[in-house]
């Protein structure tokens, strides 16, 4: 499959949303690779119809995304309208009612839960800290992979990437004595000492500064492009969305919007899943959201 | 390639500092254990302990005394101390709850109900009017055979309850709560109307006191204390990622619904036999745990056996101190465990200092 026929299958979702449902101009991806090399071609996730209820409250409907190796999707849209949900099923952490969901041509729905975690890592939106240190922290990433005993593996693999994320110094301090954004890359280290092909992240920088979400969502950009995975994260700030995603998937009352790359995301969009209207900017070829109200 | 190469040597000798304190605290109740077999109505010197244990060179008056009472009585504490702080850190955990001992979910008053319906229905204590005749009871293993269907029933109520409502932290705690002040008030109820021979007992019964078992139930409560601890010191990651958020935890692959519960019945079982042989002894499950967590912190691969270690020590040191604090009384150990830890729980509160 070459990437070109993938992106078109990733980013068309033909006629299954209804008629709500915006596709991106067939050039638009091409725009998106000028600036990351994202998206090689590989389909390392793929989300097939499903659907998802809390008791009888009907959250997620008919949902169809894909995600491919080298790729950042950002998944966007209101508060409550089933982001997280839709993040969660993608590890399984809730089950979907109907769909299936495949990383690297395995149906997550016949894999166990270890199994599950060695394919995906997931970092949720809040985290508890335990009187753990850091480097305990992030070794508990190794979790799925080790049985009985710790190998000397796992260690090597540990302290590689305490010292990329640049938490080397820090290793011996107890998580609930570090800062939010510090706390963030210990969490974020973690999925990643699960050796994971896809990383979920579930509103990555909402609790931190600005030179901290320019910091980690780099930090996620280098991972993936160093490793070759891909990351699915959802996101409230557009305009870090815009900077850092390779492609967007927009939600609306359980379902998917719209599914476009950087190009694709115009003011219409915005205004039917947020209900505020906004102008698109390009500045230094970035576009950014401005509200007009 | 060696540890020293790919583990920095600052978190190799972070690690060494927990064992250490392990491994001390170890030694700490090998030498209470021959203390406190070397202590009480007969004083035994301790190598006539080491003679007697290794080459069966004491005197056979020493020899009954060692092998019939002191050991049994020793490694009792030793076990049950370990039971007892191992289900603490076990609640603690899939609870999610600071407060959660042995005994929140009511099984402390489930047992001590069991008992009373025991000594009420299969006849309990004599005519006797001191203190010691009240306590022996005519059908001891009826009363605690009682005592452990109904902590093991009390425990079957709140696996329904969980299974029906999902094993969250809150339901599991909220039932035991309930579960608790039902059991009570039917004590009371039996209290109010029994016989004062029998009130005495029932009353007696729920001082914990670790003389009460035999060869026969040491072994008993060690296999069970053994196979649970087995199973949950092979589950620490899982703990560890419970600690880091559910949400985390399933995210790393980690069934929590059913860890909580597995790990909830081995808590259960663990304190449903200690009870039901020992009585009531509080304390040591709700703040073992919390000692050493002051001590080698929340990691479950640590504090874990941290914990069994210093259970047995409190437990160990408590039932010495009780033989011989008012010799030739002997007071229950229950009464001592919280005398003596509190104010080693509170200074580790005030000073106490991770490593």
């Amino acid at each position: 499959m070459t990437g070109d026929h993938l992106d078109e299958e990733l980013h068309n979702h033909p006629h299954r949303h209804g008629d709500g449902v915006i596709h991106t101009h067939p050039h638009s991806h091409k725009h998106a690779h000028e600036h990351h090399n994202g998206g090689n071609g590989t389909a390392i996730l793929t989300v097939n119809g499903v659907d998802f209820e809390y008791r009888t409250t009907k959250v997620l409907e008919k949902i169809d995304v894909g995600v491919a190796q080298g790729e950042i999707l950002a998944i966007l849209g209101p508060n409550g309208v089933g982001k997280s949900t839709l993040l969660k099923c993608m590890n399984m952490i809730l089950r979907p009612k109907t769909g299936t969901i495949m990383i690297d041509e395995h149906d997550l729905g016949k894999m166990s839960g270890s199994e599950i975690a060695k394919k995906a890592g997931y970092v949720a939106q809040r985290n508890e800290a335990a009187r753990m240190t850091v480097f305990d922290s992030v070794l508990l990433g190794r979790k799925p992979h080790i049985g009985w005993k710790i190998t000397e593996h796992d260690y090597q693999l540990v302290y590689d990437a305490l010292e990329k994320f640049g938490l080397s110094e820090m290793q011996l301090r107890y998580i609930d004595e570090i800062s939010g954004g510090e706390l963030q890359r210990v969490c974020l280290c973690r999925a990643i000492v699960q050796e994971p092909s896809v990383l979920l992240l579930d509103e990555p920088t909402s609790a931190l500064d600005l030179s901290r979400q320019m910091e980690i969502l780099k930090l996620i950009r280098h991972v993936v492009d160093r490793h070759n995975c891909a990351t699915i994260m959802t996101m409230h700030d557009l305009n870090l969305a815009l900077r850092f995603a390779d492609r967007f998937v927009f939600m609306k009352n359980g379902e998917i919007y719209a599914s476009c790359d950087k190009s694709g995301v115009t003011p219409q969009i915005i205004e039917d899943v947020y209900g505020i209207k906004v102008e698109v900017i390009l500045h230094n070829e970035l576009p950014i959201v401005v509200p007009c109200e | 390639m060696t540890k020293e190469d790919t583990q920095p040597r600052s978190y190799t000798a972070y690690i060494g500092k927990k064992i250490t304190v392990i491994l001390i605290s170890v030694l700490f109740v090998v030498m209470m254990f021959f203390i406190s077999v070397s202590v009480g109505a007969v004083s035994i010197p301790i190598p006539d302990i080491i003679g007697t244990i290794f080459g069966g060179a004491g005197t056979s008056l020493y020899e009954r005394i060692i092998w019939n009472i002191r050991i049994p009585q020793a490694l009792t504490a030793i076990v049950a101390g370990a039971g007892l702080a191992i289900a603490g850190v076990t609640m603690q955990s899939v609870l999610r709850n600071p407060l959660a001992s042995p005994f929140t979910l009511g099984l402390s008053n489930a047992a001590a109900f069991g008992a009373a319906v025991g000594i009420l229905l299969f006849g309990a204590g004599t005519t006797g009017s001191s203190i010691a005749d009240a306590v022996v009871i005519n059908n001891p293993y009826l009363t605690t055979l009682s005592a452990f269907v109904f902590s093991i029933l009390t425990t079957v109520i709140i696996l329904l309850i969980a299974k029906i409502r999902g094993a969250t932290p809150e339901t599991m705690v909220l039932a035991g709560v309930a579960i608790s002040s039902l059991f009570t008030a039917g004590l009371m109820a039996i209290q109010y109307f029994v016989d004062d021979t029998r009130l005495a007992s029932i009353v007696f019964w729920q001082f914990g006191d670790v003389s009460r078992a035999s060869w026969f139930e040491l072994g008993l409560i060690s296999l069970i204390v053994l196979i649970c601890a087995v199973y949950i010191f092979y589950k620490r990651w899982d703990y560890n990622a419970i600690d880091a958020g559910e949400e985390t935890a399933k995210g790393l692959g980690v069934n929590v619904g059913r860890t909580r519960l597995i790990g909830m019945i081995a808590a259960s079982m663990i304190s449903a036999v200690i009870v039901s042989f020992l009585g009531i002894i509080g304390f040591v499950g709700l703040v073992c745990p919390h000692m050493m967590r002051r001590i080698v912190g929340d990691d479950h691969r640590f504090l874990i056996p941290a914990s069994i270690v210093c259970g047995s020590l409190l437990l160990l040191v408590s039932d010495t101190v009780a033989r011989t604090m008012i010799a030739p009384h002997v007071l229950p150990v229950a009464v001592l465990t919280s005398f003596l830890g509190a104010p080693v729980f509170i200074y580790l509160i005030i000073r106490g200092r991770r490593m």
